[in-house]
């Protein structure tokens, strides 16, 4: 963790109410996102009810953090100049083996490879990195070797 | 004066080959609407009473205008362009000012009432802001045939305009959703560069399409751009090379696969089919309307290849009772050479995931078998916000009432547009 984090941090959304037990998992390094009772599907991002069936019944589920890549842009222009001493990076939508998807990183690869669409479902990790000591963000690395983490494709 | 064809013409003049086989700051683009506009209301009176077919033949496009797109307005205000393009429409459809009694603005940037103010204008029984992102002209248009068709206004001006004046600071671009707690951390690229680019892979990977296929594309259209005036892009031709040797702005978006953000205004002015038979123009008439809209981010949609134009196009086509082969060019919300890809898909002008041997195989200029955004669109004529996907809508009613100049299709009667 540097003490100087220089990249934005999490601003509130529509409810941030809704959304912070998702926070507090992170800074545990857990992923945990919303399960409906009411038709048994995870989902994402946290809201009212749930976004497919509208149900407000839902509980929070720690989930296994394996993933695949659903797609992604290689960024060499960031929106925020912030970003820019790091780019090219990979900005993802990562698709939970559980359902939802969710925005995120992937690091520890040379983007540069990132630049052909056969990179579609590299199978993937979460990782927690602790950018503030209020802030816990999840990002994502592909899996080596995925029969070693015992799950398979 | 109104021209009647008959089918079988229309089918065989629809014809053309199927087989061959921010940097964009703009908003999130969370809708697409797609209308239909002809110069021939066929057979619309009839349609309407035995079938009950919404809007089919019920109103049209009279009047219509717009300015110079420019990279910026210095000294001007949004609203003091489209003070500009009203007094242009209005003498466009030679009809008075005070005749205006219906209003339509994008209804983001713009209210009806801040317009109605600023424009003096006071006899308004109808008004509405579409709050349709870049779908917000074509939308604007099948609001304004409602308005006239159901009594509640009987000439329309539809307006938008965006100065993009560097003295005038816009406030902050917010979607009011979730972008700044959970994308912005992650680093996205500017506007909406990054969901498009998302879309883009997909399509890649699941059809197999490459970036020469689309490169086309931008070619062709800034192949039309040169004979629009109205177009920041006039004397700047490019080819496939140049926009495969553009950089990446994100991958796998390119520079040259980007709008550029201007600034610019449009309007024009609908009316009922009745009074449009006694305008002194070919009138445009609209004979179908249909709506879609998705989620803002791409990524709470489910399929990222596929567009709302698969819901708004086939209520189009119902409502007119036409076919996409009938059509003979078309005017299509162009942000990124991708996302009019998706479109021309979904609309069913070309088989979902052929967009790559589409342009290979077809001529998409002015001059060509099947014109696709003659004007430039918006990635060769420039986006001013939220005017530039009403650029396609005044394209196509320009080329329909044969107002097109240099640029004129051969076969002008039947045109899809989609915003």
């Amino acid at each position: 963790m540097t003490s100087e984090y220089a990249k934005p941090v999490p601003t509130a959304g529509i409810n941030p109410e809704i959304t912070q037990p998702f926070w507090d998992a992170t800074k545990r390094h857990e992923l945990s996102v919303p399960y409906c009772s009411g038709c048994n599907r995870h989902f994402f991002y946290p809201r009212e009810a749930c976004p497919n069936c509208l149900s407000p019944d839902w509980s929070w589920s720690t989930v296994s953090g394996k993933a695949r890549l659903y797609s992604w842009t290689t960024v060499f222009q960031p929106g925020d100049t912030r970003f820019s001493e790091e780019a090219p990076y990979v900005y993802a939508m990562v698709q939970l083996d559980e359902g939802p998807r969710m925005i995120g990183n992937v690091i520890d690869v040379d983007a540069n490879h990132y630049l052909s669409p056969d990179k579609v479902n590299t199978r993937l990790e979460a990782v927690f990195e602790d950018v503030t000591p209020e802030w816990t963000l999840v990002k994502w690395r592909p899996i080596e070797d995925e029969a070693k983490s015992g799950r398979d494709e | 004066m109104v021209v009647e064809i008959h089918e079988e013409r229309a089918g065989q003049w629809g014809g053309f080959s199927h087989a061959g086989t921010k940097l964009a700051l703009i908003p999130l683009d969370w809708g697409r609407a797609s209308i239909l506009l002809s110069l021939f209301a066929r057979l619309a009176g009839f349609y309407c009473w035995r079938y009950g077919m919404g809007l089919r033949g019920a109103a049209a496009i009279v009047g219509i205008a717009e300015l110079p797109t420019q990279r910026t307005n210095p000294g001007r205000s949004s609203l003091g362009l489209i003070a500009d393009v009203t007094r242009e429409v209005i003498k466009d459809a030679h009809i008075r000012k005070e005749d205006i009694d219906g209003i339509v603005t994008e209804g983001d940037s713009t209210f009806p009432a801040m317009a109605v103010e600023y424009l003096g204008l006071q006899n308004i029984r109808f008004g509405s802001g579409t709050s349709m992102m870049g779908a917000s002209g074509a939308t604007a248009i099948a609001h304004a045939a409602s308005a006239v068709t159901n009594g509640f206004a009987n000439y329309v001006l539809v307006v938008m305009g965006f100065a993009r004046n560097p003295a005038i600071v816009p406030p902050p671009e917010g979607d009011g959703g979730m972008g700044g707690e959970l994308e912005q951390p992650y680093g996205p690229a500017a506007g909406a560069n990054t969901g498009y680019a998302m879309m883009y892979v997909r399509h890649m990977a699941e059809y197999g399409t490459k970036p020469e296929q689309l490169a086309r594309l931008a070619a062709n259209q800034r192949f039309n751009a040169q004979e629009n005036p109205n177009s920041v892009f006039q004397g700047q031709p490019i080819s496939v090379e140049d926009v495969l040797n553009s950089r990446y702005v994100n991958y796998p978006i390119r520079l040259l696969e980007c709008v550029m953000p201007c600034g610019g205004a449009a309007a024009a002015i609908v009316t009922t089919a009745d009074r449009a038979r006694a305008s002194l123009n070919k009138p445009a008439y609209l004979l179908g309307a249909g709506f879609g809209v998705k989620a803002g981010a791409e990524w709470q949609m489910d399929n990222l290849t596929t567009t709302p134009v698969a819901r708004s196009a086939p209520t189009a086509f119902a409502m007119s009772g036409y076919t996409p082969r009938d059509i003979e060019f078309a005017e299509f919300y162009d942000c990124y050479t991708i996302l009019e890809s998706l479109c021309l898909e979904d609309s069913g002008l070309v088989p979902k995931g052929e967009i790559g041997p589409f342009f290979e195989s077809t001529d998409t200029t002015y001059k060509g078998e099947f014109p696709i955004n003659t004007d430039g669109g918006q990635l060769s004529s420039g986006q001013p916000n939220l005017a530039g996907g009403f650029r396609h809508v005044i394209e196509g009613a320009r080329q329909i009432m044969g107002k097109a100049g240099a640029r004129q299709v051969a076969r002008n009667d039947l045109c899809l547009v989609n915003g």
